[in-house]
């Protein structure tokens, strides 16, 4: 295990390493502090703003948008994935389509949204939803294909019927590669949502990032910069552990 | 091939044909009557049918032709209660324990949560699971992981147990083992065993009598009774007969296995 | 179950890939049927009917302007890919070779992937200020990761039998690179740089699109501003193309080099 602790420790030394290295560039001017804030300023910022209930707003409108993308996303991607598993030659079709998804930037269809649900909540889900959902989709394909054929007739042999089958044995299986799907899920919808609110948006944590950066309030804007970054990697580093857990009894001690 | 009077499980003419493309004509005609408690095995070349012969058994699949009568009763496409099956390859459930493993047969029971308990314990000790029974499939090996599947049948107490190659990924030495193990098993229950294995030795050892299948479309091409008493064990090998009984099976099958591989005799 | 042994496709293939084409066509026939019944739903006001488009994106296709745009996004775009491809693949060579070092950057980068990239364009505007250099270093920050990953991770799911071959063949450590680790890992490798072909592409788009007054980015977002309803669906109509035409080709030729016909 001391392997796995010197890795973290020079890990946390190197990003801290980093850190202190822009707040000494930063503090003796060879960066611009109209350009970069010394990090500790821009943790000063950032909680000036909190303390301030500035940012108030734009967390609940922002983490509304998220939350709601996700859970549709999942929901659906889920489902669709069920249906199309089950007709081979649905499947066989979509396949290319799901395969090149990922490439086109979903993000063009922001302003077309826009255009078509007027600014507000529904364009920012739905570019949330666009994004998230491939990737639950493909993992809800990946699950079910890993039930080994043996496990089927092990339900049949203990004559489990078919809900039960899906409820004890395909789900429990399926679930590695369920939360895995889940876990993009939230990172493409949290950046589909942040992104397009910076673009194009009147409320939200990222128009209050581009809205200071306009402002030409640096400090504002490193800010709630930094607070959505902080945000991100928080909630994406709760699914990585939670999926950390889950999965290390089914692998190899 | 006689009758007995009252034969647990009885296969009349069944034949299974798949319909491709190409069609395939799989298994039969077969005539098979297992007698309450008798020690089956079935041996012959690989694609004869022999997995097939036994889904067929047990309920998993529907003969195209022919009938199969569990205790007297027809079969209707679905597995009856009574009949336990252990499959060829690994069918332990990776996110449950030992314990739970073996206890998830008894999940559609509608026992007392204090006699599931029992029958749990009595199958872990039974199969010598008990430093493992709080451990994870992952940790354990092939051989075990077996014994985690054949535990788990044990609790249902099944009247008939079919056994597809249980042992086919293990070495030789573990397989003796286990053959054993599947002895004691078989005192224990009174079951009626059927045993699928290309493994003409454990055949030999195990049973009471041995059927030899020919290549696809698997039929029954000979019918060996080995005489043994019932209690018996790996070192039945040492006894005279174990070679002639051997080395008949092996005179019949060869001439298949020679089929199957192509080469015209 | 080893008792049946498959009947062969070979009887199956004709039929199947026409089948597949049909399927093709069908589902390509549906989404436009979709797009025609949006566009008219709203008449027009957010999205133009396919036709209209198509007609659009010729017409544009004929104005000098538009391929200055064109220009502007594909000499951006294909610099911040060069420069992702060369850089990621150094950093995951190394890093894949150096142990320690991959094993503690890796989940740096790979959270570097959640973040909400767009959040950091202005401190790249900042840096770079308002210049073409600001699209290429956002367009980078958005390639880089993949590739870097997927030859780290390449480099590290060799087999040590393939090592272990090398050094029994005694071959030198160039050779040993050349000739087998560089075609053991290059599947990997050409996955990773056809994900950062796609997120490199988005990164340009994404700056052309908050501030910048050239490029395809530019066009769709000045489309939606003064109504130019058939400009912008032109416009996303053409990048959906072009996404589609590169990934597809990168995997025709991923295909190809490394003489694989199923992964």
């Amino acid at each position: 295990m001391t392997r796995a602790r010197g890795v973290l420790l020079v890990r946390i030394a190197g990003l801290s390493a980093a850190v202190l290295l822009l707040e000494l560039l930063c503090r003796t001017g060879v960066v611009n502090p109209m350009t970069i804030l010394p990090p500790s300023d821009m943790l000063t910022a950032m909680l000036d703003l909190l303390s301030a209930g500035d940012l108030n707003d734009g967390m609940m409108q922002t983490f509304s948008t998220i939350a709601i993308a996700f859970v549709l996303a999942i929901a659906l991607g889920t489902a669709a994935g069920a249906v199309i598993h089950r007709i081979p030659r649905l499947r066989a079709v979509l396949d290319p389509l799901l395969a090149s998804y990922y490439s086109i930037p979903t993000f063009i269809f922001y302003p077309l949204l826009v255009a078509l649900f007027a600014l507000g909540k529904t364009p920012l889900v739905i570019l949330g939803m666009m994004s998230a959902t491939p990737a639950v989709i493909i993992s809800t394909l990946a699950g079910l294909d890993s039930v080994p054929q043996v496990l089927l007739k092990l339900a049949r042999a203990q004559r489990l019927g078919r809900l039960r089958t899906l409820g004890w044995i395909i789900l429990p299986q399926c679930l590695p590669r369920l939360f895995s799907g889940f876990k993009l899920a939230l990172s493409y919808a949290l950046i589909g949502v942040i992104a397009g609110e910076f673009l194009l948006s009147g409320t939200g944590l990222g128009y209050a990032i581009s809205f200071a950066y306009q402002s030409f309030d640096n400090r504002a804007m490193y800010g709630a910069m930094l607070f959505v970054l902080l945000a991100a990697i928080t909630a994406n580093g709760l699914l990585f552990v939670w999926e950390d857990r889950l999965a290390r009894r089914r692998m190899k001690q | 091939m006689s009758t007995p009077p009252d034969p647990h499980v009885v296969m009349e003419g069944v034949v299974r044909r798949y319909d491709g493309p190409p069609p395939v004509h799989a298994l039969g005609p077969i005539d098979l009557s297992l007698a309450r408690g008798e020690f089956f095995s079935v041996v012959g070349p690989s694609g004869c049918g022999k997995s097939t012969l036994m889904d067929v058994l047990c309920g998993l699949a529907t003969p195209t032709a022919g009938t199969v009568r569990f205790e007297g009763r027809a079969l209707h496409g679905e597995v009856p209660d009574g009949i336990g099956v252990v499959f060829q390859e690994d069918a332990s459930l990776a996110w449950l324990s030992v314990r739970q493993n073996i206890a998830f047969g008894l999940r559609l029971s509608r026992l007392p949560a204090r006699e599931i308990t029992e029958r749990v314990e009595h199958a872990i000790a039974f199969m010598g699971l008990r430093a493992f029974a709080d451990h994870y499939p992952a940790q354990l090996s092939g051989g075990m992981r077996q014994r985690v599947c054949i535990a788990r049948t044990l609790v249902l107490r099944p009247r008939l147990i079919l056994l597809d190659e249980p042992f086919g990924a293990l070495d030789q030495q573990t397989r003796l083992l286990m053959g054993d193990e599947l002895l004691r098993l078989w005192r224990e229950t009174n079951a009626t065993i059927l045993l699928i294995t290309h493994a003409l030795d454990e055949a030999a050892m195990l049973s009471d009598r041995v059927g030899v299948v020919s290549a696809r479309p698997g039929r029954f091409i000979d019918l060996v009774e080995t005489g043994w008493p019932r209690e018996r064990d790996s070192r039945i090998v040492s006894d005279p007969r174990f070679g002639a009984i051997t080395a008949r099976l092996w005179s019949s099958l060869r001439t298949e296995s020679l089929k199957t591989m192509g080469v015209v005799t | 179950m080893s008792d049946i042994a498959l009947p062969s496709a070979a009887a199956r293939r004709p039929s199947a890939s026409r089948t597949r084409l049909l399927d093709a066509t069908i589902l390509l026939l549906v989404l436009l049927a979709l797009w025609q019944a949006i566009a008219s739903w709203t008449h027009g006001i957010a999205v133009a009917a396919p036709v209209t488009s198509m007609l659009y994106l010729a017409t544009l296709a004929t104005q000098a302007g538009f391929w200055c745009h064109v220009e502007a996004t594909m000499s951006a775009f294909l610099l911040a890919f060069l420069l992702s491809a060369i850089a990621g693949l150094l950093l995951g060579l190394a890093l894949g070779l150096w142990r320690f070092a991959g094993d503690v950057w890796e989940p740096v980068l790979a959270g570097f992937y959640t973040i909400p990239k767009v959040t950091l364009y202005p401190v790249v505007l900042l840096i770079f200020g308002l210049s073409v250099s600001a699209k290429v270093a956002f367009g980078v920050m958005h390639g880089l990761v993949p590739v870097t990953l997927l030859t780290l991770s390449a480099i590290r799911n060799l087999s040590p039998t393939l090592l272990r071959t090398a050094r029994v063949l005694r071959l030198p450590p160039s050779r040993t690179i050349a000739w087998i680790l560089v075609p053991a890992c290059l599947p990997d490798i050409i996955a990773g740089l056809r994900i950062g072909f796609s997120l490199s592409l988005l990164g340009v788009l994404i700056g052309e699109m908050f501030s910048s007054q050239r490029g395809l980015g530019f066009l769709l977002v000045s489309g939606m501003a003064q109504h130019n309803v058939p400009l912008s669906t032109a416009i996303v109509l053409l990048l959906v193309l072009i996404a589609i035409a590169g990934n597809t080709g990168m995997l025709h030729l991923g295909k190809r080099i490394t003489h694989r016909s199923s992964r």
